[in-house]
This record gives structure tokens, sequence and C-alpha cells, in this order.
């Protein structure tokens, strides 16, 4: 079942608090991004509809701003998602190689994820990182200036970090 | 070296926590406005001081705050535009992640001027650990006692949120921006009314960019009178410009408007010149939207002046030979790039961000992605150039928010300044130029 802890629910609360009163919708953006965060990195039906009881919603209201915004994941992903940026100026420092570089790496197309679960290709538009291209998002941060050779080492470095949290 | 007002500090280490932004003169602003000053007074500074919004669109900031309407019992919102998605654009981003107290002080001068006793930052959501970064800024300042009740005893109450938007790049449009800070899709709303008018919950809102909020600080500094004699013109102060694409320094850097392209360009104080000794092909001055120019009119205009770095110059000869200043994302390509690709990852881009809501730039954006990409990949025929054309002047001026013209004005710009490049894809399927 879906449920935030207390501890989540009190965070829940305080974001709420940031609003004018009865504007409590406006929540839903940071609400969304800790239920992805809690519940396996993506947002289920069952994740939705227990959001919209939180925030006294109907479903649909979640559903459309759900769907709306490139971040939310609808189907479950890999536990480490590379998201390249592909917008003109990242073009214009070699982002396309970079992409088919990590594509023969992982042996997967863009969209896909790799059979052990451990990694997402995808590809995004400008990040705000144009001038340290080519760049890519993993999770929380910015993996910026990549070389195939930065990318074998982040690889690697999921790999360990994954067999260490096994 | 050109003076610089707001990454003067930049690189003093520390500067990111309140102590040493603190000792450096930080909140100096705040001082002078809450206990000196009142909020009339310190948009009369803003107004003196000819400062233009950084956002893009330039529109003169004291007349905007002047235009905010005061009902009475009403609240006001102050919301700083942190949403920095335009293709070529990273300043916010710089300034938020190594000078955000400068931010944050900002804010609370301008929430003063204002009367807004909560003020929000949207950031865009990819912008993922910055939130950490201003939210620690926000709580030093409050335990500084600039921010929460009686600020320095005068009796002004003011918090500060931060708002994580999740991946639209049309939630940077303003009224957009407000739908998605109010929990719903961003969908941009009609104007007028304007956001000054009805904004946030239906409430009076002044939305300013990132940048524009920071430089009130050196505007109360050092006053408006003398912040306006930097620069020239109607461009006044400094402006930070993000540079992009073949150049041999790119990153973020302040000027004061004064300089020319070409300097800025070539000189080692900024961009360094063209990488691996390659010429300058062609460049867009001010963020994707705005209009791409050959070197030749990159470098001079028209009348055979040199082009400056300010609002006048870059949009001197208009759309037809001009370009603009637009977000300050100044992106170069080399005699290698092909226009071509380089215009269809823009149209790609605009056709992924449409919010979709006006039929000729939901449907218009996808047709010039899938025409370019035809001509990319050697699919293309002649008419489809002219094609193209004709769809993009279907966009301009027919939709809702100027999304759909920032998507028609590139590829007119490229077709424009371009087209044998375009006919030579056409008549060579098998090879690119590049
Ligand atoms: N920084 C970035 O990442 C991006 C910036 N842009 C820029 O955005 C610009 C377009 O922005 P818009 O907001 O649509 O331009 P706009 O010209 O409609 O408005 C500019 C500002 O002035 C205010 N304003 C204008 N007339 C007013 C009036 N009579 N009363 C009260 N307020 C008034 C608006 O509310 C707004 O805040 C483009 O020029 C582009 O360069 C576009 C995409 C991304
Ligand atoms: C499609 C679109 C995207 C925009 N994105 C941004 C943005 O990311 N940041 C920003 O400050 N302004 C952006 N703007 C401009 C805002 O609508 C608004 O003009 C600006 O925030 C006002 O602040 P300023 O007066 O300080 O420039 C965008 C406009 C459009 C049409
Ligand atoms: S122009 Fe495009 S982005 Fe703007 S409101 Fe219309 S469909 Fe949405
Ligand atoms: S184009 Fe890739 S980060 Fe901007």
């Amino acid at each position: 079942m879906v449920q935030f802890s207390d501890e989540k629910l009190k965070k829940v609360n305080e974001i709420v608090g940031r609003y004018p009163e009865g504007k409590q919708k406006s929540a839903l953006l940071p609400v969304l991004h800790l239920a992805q965060e809690e519940f396996g990195g993506w947002l289920s039906v069952e994740t939705m509809d227990y959001v919209a009881t939180l925030l006294k919603l109907e479903p649909i209201e979640v559903y459309e701003v759900a769907t709306f915004y490139s971040m939310y994941n609808l189907k479950p992903v890999g536990r480490y998602m590379f998201e390249v940026c592909q917008t003109g100026p990242c073009m214009l420092r070699g982002s396309d190689d970079i992409i088919d570089y990590i594509k023969k790496k992982l042996g997967i197309g863009v969209g896909e994820t790799t059979p052990d679960g451990l990694f997402t290709l995808k590809t995004v538009e400008c990040l705000g990182a144009c001038g340290y291209a080519p760049m890519m998002q993993l999770g929380k941060h910015f993996r910026e200036h990549l070389t195939p050779e930065k990318v074998d080492q982040i690889i690697e470095e999921c790999r360990r970090t994954a067999a260490a949290n096994n | 070296m050109a003076r610089k007002l707001l990454l003067e500090k930049a690189n003093v280490p520390g500067i990111r926590g309140y102590e040493v932004y603190r000792r450096e003169g930080g909140y100096a602003s705040v001082e002078k406005a809450l206990k000196n000053m009142t909020p009339d007074q310190v948009t009369d500074e803003v107004k003196k001081s000819g400062l233009r919004g950084r956002g893009g669109a330039g529109f003169p900031t004291g007349m905007k705050w002047s235009f905010l309407a005061k009902p009475e019992g009403v609240p006001r919102y102050l919301v700083c535009n942190a949403d920095e998605s335009e293709p070529g654009t990273f300043k916010d981003r710089y300034l938020m992640e190594f000078l955000p107290h400068l931010l944050i002080e900002g804010l609370i001068v301008s929430s003063y001027a204002l009367g807004s006793k909560a003020t929000y930052i949207y950031i865009r959501g990819e912008y993922a650990w910055i939130p950490d970064i201003l939210e620690q800024a926000i709580a030093e300042a409050r335990a500084a006692g600039f921010l929460g009740k009686n600020i320095l005893g005068t009796g002004f109450d003011c918090e500060i949120y931060v708002h994580r938007g999740a991946g639209a790049y049309i939630c940077g449009e303003e009224t957009a921006l407000l739908e998605s800070l109010e929990g719903k899709r961003g969908n941009p709303r009609i104007k007028p009314p304007f956001p000054a008018v009805r904004g946030a919950w239906d409430c009076p809102t002044v939305v300013n960019n990132v940048e524009t909020l920071a430089a009130v600080v050196p505007i109360m500094n050092i006053g408006g009178e003398e912040y306006a004699k930097i620069g020239v013109g109607k461009s006044t102060g400094t402006k930070l410009i993000s540079a992009c694409g073949n150049i041999n320094k790119p990153g973020v850097y302040e000027i004061d408007m004064t300089i020319s392209v070409e300097e800025f360009i070539y000189s080692d104080e900024y961009c360094g010149g063209i990488a691996n000794g390659k010429r300058l092909k062609a460049c867009i001055p001010g963020g994707s939207s705005v209009p791409i120019l050959p070197a030749n009119l990159l470098l001079k205009t028209v009348k055979g002046e040199k082009r400056m770095m300010n609002y006048e110059s870059l949009s001197d000869g208009g759309f037809p030979k001009g370009s603009m200043m637009g977000s300050g994302g100044f992106i170069v390509l080399d005699e290698d790039q092909c226009v071509v690709k380089h215009t269809l990852t823009l149209a790609r881009f605009y056709r992924h961000e449409s919010c979709g809501q006006c039929s000729p730039c939901r449907e218009g954006t996808g047709w010039m992605e899938k025409i370019l990409k035809n001509i990319d990949t050697g699919k293309g025929k002649k008419s489809d150039i002219d094609l193209l054309w004709d769809i993009q002047r279907k966009i301009e001026g027919n939709t809702i928010c100027p999304l759909g013209d920032a998507a028609a004005w590139p590829v007119a710009a490229a077709i424009r300044h371009f087209r044998d490049e375009f006919e030579w894809h056409v008549d060579n399927p098998q090879e690119c130029l590049v």
C-alpha cells in the first residue's frame, strides 16, 4: 500500500503551509516530487490517487498535472536514469556521439532500460548546462563535459553503488 | 576590465554562506531600504536605474512595479522566475548556485517595495540541487533577522518559499508559471489582464527574472542614477551573458553593454575566440528564440557599424537583418556546423515544449520538425523550404503566448540567411555540408 511515513506527512503539511489558506492544490507539484522519490521513482495510479486524497483533490486533477510535466515518470524506470541533453548547444559540442556511445555501451536504445533494471537512457531538451556540454542529468545532479571515458566512469560508479546497496 | 556589479564577489571563498556574504557588505541594501525609505521610494530608485527585465522581454522593471494594482485588503505577491529553460541560457543558475544570498537580498528589498509578504521562487525542476542552496540561504537570512516577522523592527513581515517545477519550458512564460504555481498544467493565460493586475491566486503579482531581482541590490547600493550611467542608451547597468557552443571559453560573463560583439567573442576576457582555430559561421545572440545571424551581420550592422552587445544594437536591422538581446543566451556556431541540423534541434525543442492549447503552435511545431527532419536526412524537396516558410508565418502572431513566435523565428531566420544551405541539403541527399 502507498503511504507516506509520519515524517514525510509532516513534510507534506509544511509544504501545504507555504501557500495561502485554502490553496493546497498549489502543493501538488512538490508533493508529486516527494511521492515519486518515495514510491519507486515513478507515479503509479495508486500513488496519484493517494496524493489526490492527501490534498483533497479529484484524481483527474492529479493525472492531468502528472501527464503534463516531463519529470514525472508514469512508468517504472531503471535505478539510474541517464537523461542526455540533445538540444542545439549540446549538439554543437557532440551530444549525438555521447548518446551513440551510451547506446552501444549499455546495449539499449533511447527510452529503453537494461535487462538488469539498472539503467534507463532518455534524451531530454536543454537543461541549462549548455556551456558545460555535452551533459546529462543523473538523479539530482548534472554530469557535465561528458566524454566516452567519463561515461565509462559514471557507469562503473553506478554499478558499484548498486552492488554495495544490494 | 568591465565594471562588475553582480559577479564582483563571485570568487570570494565562502561567499555562498551568510557570514562571508555579510562581511563583504551583503544585506546593506535591506537595511537602507527598510529603515530609511518608503516602498515607493525604492520603486522610484529602480525606475531611475532604467533597469530592464532580464528574463528576455526587456520591459522596464520600475514601470512594471508601479503598475502593480493595490486594492485594499488584497494580498500582493512577488514571484521570482527561475525557470530558465531557454536553450543557451544558464546565467540564473550561476547566480543561484554561487551567489544565493544576492538573490535573497534582492528579493527582500523588492518584496518590501511591492508589499509582498509571501514571495515565491519558481525554479525549474531539473535544477534539483539548487533549492537546497536557496533554502539554506533563506534560513540563514531568517536567523539573522532579515526575513520573518517584523524585519529589523520595521514592522515589515516577509517569507520566501522555493517552488520546484517539474520539467516544462512553457512554465517560464509568466502566466503559465502562475498556473503551475497554483498546481495546474502550465497552460498560459490570455494577457491582458497582466499579472500585475491579476496574477497568483487572482491577486496582483509581479513576476521578475532572477537576474532582474539580483540587480536591485547594486541599484540600491550605488543609487539608481549611478546605475543608469553604466552602459549606453536604454541598455543601462550590467548584463549577464551565458556563452556556449563552439568557443574556447564557454561560461557566464558580466558585461557592461558598451563592448562590441567582436570583442565579446574574441577577447580573452570573454569567449576567447572560436574553438579549435576555426572560423565563426553564425551566432544566436539571445537564446534559441531570437533570430540567428551569419558572421557578417553579427559583427556589423547593415549600416556597416560595429554591432555592440546591447539591446538596441543587437536588434538593429529588425528581424530581417538583426536579432535580439533576449535572455542573453549566446550560442556560437563554427564553420563546420550545419544550420539545418541545428535548426532541427530547436524545432524539436519547441514541438516538445508546446503546451498544445493553440492549434497553430501545436500542429505547426510538429510540422516544422517533420519537414526539417526530412531535409536533414536527405528526403527533402525544394518546395519543402517554401512550405516551412509558410508554416512559420502562419504560427507567428496567431497564438496565445509567444512560444509560437519563439518557434517560428529561428526557422524563419535560418531560411532567410542560409537558404542556400537548405537547398544544398535537398540537392545532395547523400551528404551533409559538414
Ligand atoms: N529566460 C528564458 O529562459 C526565456 C526568456 N524568454 C523571453 O521572454 C520574452 C517574452 O516574454 P513575455 O513575458 O511574453 O513578454 P511581454 O512583453 O508580454 O512582458 C514582459 C513583462 O512586462 C510585463 N508587462 C508588459 N506590459 C505590461 C503592462 N501594460 N502592465 C503591466 N505589466 C506589463 C509583463 O507582465 C511581463 O512581466 C521573449 O522576448 C524571450 O526573450 C523566452 C523563453 C525563455
Ligand atoms: C515561452 C516563454 C518562456 C519564458 N521563459 C522564461 C524564463 O525561463 N525565465 C524568465 O525570467 N522569463 C521567461 N519568460 C519571460 C516571462 O514571461 C516574463 O517576461 C519575465 O519573467 C518577466 O521578468 P523580467 O521583467 O524581470 O524579465 C518566458 C517567456 C516565454 C514566452
Ligand atoms: S503558443 Fe504554444 S505554448 Fe503558447 S499557449 Fe499556444 S500552444 Fe501553448
Ligand atoms: S542545450 Fe544541452 S543543456 Fe542547454
